[in-house]
């Protein structure tokens, strides 16, 4: 008994999200070709702050840089893509790797030298705007320029990642999912027991055998490699990189409102967060161009992350499971006393 | 056939403090040793020294004749060191039972293994029952055993208690002794850190007195409170047993 709670994912939460993955297909069938490039970017920004949310919320080590490795997947994608007419797939995997790699080079130098926590947080944000910087300048990857993917022509192709906008809302919803299942999985492997348990004290996790130093490279590394992918579906839905816009900062704070309003570390957190964070930021932006208040959509982000912090420190979806929770407890609650009576 | 554990002339040095002066003792395979001596003794500073919280600035420290002095808390944890924090320190955003199981994946990667492990941990310090808690649920005494049962889920063979009796009522304490000792007689060998003399006197077969970081005396509880040095450095001459 016990061992099939830990070997399957209870079952609250794959009912929860098959049905969530149903009404999004089925919403994606329907849609209008607005809300469909709105949802596309939400659970592209979903995926990748699913990365930054189990960094963070199961590993303890806090990112404000992730763009760099959003950057990276996005300019393998399409150096690889545009300059050498490579798949797609092709470019996913490298900047994977190369994410990975830097990744952990990164965590390793910091946290050799006993650099951590916001210190680290600083060095991931230098980190970024280093590669920013460079790329910005290298003429081979179009430096301010940009890279532009070709124009759409032909059917759309799973192999080249290539389609129209309802092709791109079924990856992007594809890679959410993913994503749902990684997070929950590694959540209930002895990775999610000792990760936690090294965000809530470093010394004495270590003091249990826990290779502290190890792991937080393996988070780091594995956070980017995520981050990466992202970054390459990201690019070839907008159809272009240019380093201000995939590796700025803007980028860096987009990935982490969404998951602290959903819900730090947890499966469907960053999906929450970012379905009601991002269309609220183009809501906003919308209001402040008509009546000529520009940054309205800063000032919304700024009110949600407070509310969230004030209101609902968890987030929102430990509320949600609490919530559903009592209902079903409640609704169980006759049955469970009938049978106490048996027993 | 070596003892478990050596210390061999160990010392250590916080700027200008000599906090561990010098202490030598070694630890048979099994038993109770309690380490004893006034606050400020250096005892939890040698707890930190054999549990690699930090290394000795002198001297050696060998586990089952193997030199671990200088080696990574968490690479002194497999080895088969487990340790408890004179503060408790418990993951507070994980329930009992989770906080028992981080221990046992130093030597499992299964979830239900460790789960079977942390359970039979918390039975043995009492804590079954509580095994589903928020860690904000428990009181102090109940802290202090998960702490223990947080020891004994990472399987050590010597394990290293800082005052976890401190603070409980006789009869909780003497709960505690009798879970020690049937410890014990499984083959484990603890080494415990403790203040009230009685507990000492029940529980431990041998003991080791350090007095200003040194080592004063070491023996058997009943020459310990006979000895001229212990009484007048940490017993006080008003004592007799």
């Amino acid at each position: 008994m016990q061992k099939k709670r830990d070997a399957l994912p209870d079952r609250g939460a794959v009912l929860a999200s098959l049905a969530a993955f149903s009404v999004l297909s089925g919403l994606g069938g329907v849609l209008n070709p607005y809300l469909i490039s709105l949802l596309t970017i939400v659970f592209l920004f979903t995926f990748i702050g699913q990365s930054w949310s189990i960094m963070l919320g199961l590993g303890g080590q806090l990112s404000i840089g992730h763009a760099l490795f959003v950057g990276i997947g996005a300019y393998s994608v399409a150096v690889l893509n545009i300059r050498y007419g490579l798949s797609p797939w092709f470019g996913l995997v490298v900047g994977m790797a190369l994410a990975a790699t830097v990744g952990a080079a990164l965590a390793w130098l910091s946290f050799r030298f006993e650099v951590r926590g916001i210190y680290f947080a600083l060095l991931t944000i230098a980190a970024a705007e280093f590669a920013r910087v460079v790329l910005s300048g290298w003429e081979f990857v179009g430096a301010m320029q940009g890279l532009f993917f070709p124009a759409q022509s032909g059917p759309n192709s799973l192999w080249m990642l290539r389609g129209d906008a309802r092709f791109y809302y079924f990856v992007a919803l594809a890679a959410v999912f993913l994503g749902i299942s990684v997070t929950a999985l590694i959540r209930q492997s002895f990775l999610g027991y000792v990760w936690r348990a090294m965000r809530d004290d470093e010394e004495a996790s270590r003091a249990l055998g826990v290779r502290t130093f190890l792991h937080k490279i393996v988070i780091v590394s594995f956070s980017g490699a995520w981050a990466a992918v992202g970054g390459g579906l990201l690019a070839l839905v907008q159809g272009s990189v240019f380093p201000d816009s995939i590796m700025g900062m803007g980028i860096s704070v987009d990935i982490l409102v969404g998951p602290v309003v959903g819900g730090l570390g947890t499966a469907f957190g960053p999906l929450v967060g970012t379905l009601i964070t991002l269309p609220l930021d183009h809501l906003a932006s919308a209001i402040g161009n008509k009546f000529g208040i520009p940054g309205l959509n800063n000032v919304a982000y700024g009110f949600a992350l407070i509310a969230a912090v004030w209101l609902l420190p968890d987030g929102i979806v430990p509320v949600m499971v609490n919530l559903a929770k009592s209902v079903t407890r409640f609704s169980w609650f006759g049955y469970l006393q009938m049978e106490q009576v048996k027993k | 056939m070596s003892d478990l554990l050596e210390l061999d002339g160990v010392s250590r040095r916080f700027g200008g403090l000599l906090a561990v002066d010098n202490v030598s003792f070694r630890l048979k395979g099994e038993g109770i040793t309690a380490l004893v001596g006034p606050n400020g003794a250096g005892k939890t500073t040698c707890f930190n020294l054999i549990a690699g919280a930090f290394p000795p600035t002198q001297g050696s420290i060998r586990f089952r004749g193997k030199l671990i002095s200088g080696f990574p808390a968490e690479n002194i944890c497999r080895l088969g060191i487990g340790r408890t924090f004179q503060v408790v320190r418990p993951m507070r955003d994980m329930t009992v039972i989770e906080n028992a199981m981080v221990g046992a994946f130093s030597w499992t990667r299964k979830v239900s293994e460790a789960r079977d492990a942390a359970r039979e941990a918390l039975d043995l310090v009492g804590l079954g029952p509580k095994a589903d808690a928020a860690i904000s649920k428990l009181t102090l005494p109940d802290r202090k055993m998960l702490e223990t049962a947080k020891a004994l889920s990472t399987r050590p063979r010597l394990l290293l208690l800082d005052e976890v009796m401190a603070g409980l009522r006789p009869p909780e304490a003497a709960a505690v002794v009798a879970v020690l000792r049937r410890l014990a007689e499984k083959g484990l060998s603890i080494l415990l850190v403790e203040h009230v003399m009685r507990i000492v006197m029940e529980a431990a077969e041998h003991v080791i007195v350090l007095h200003h970081g040194a080592k004063i005396a070491e023996g058997t509880p009943q020459y310990i409170v006979s000895h001229p040095e212990v009484i007048a450095g940490y017993l006080g001459e008003g004592f007799r047993a």
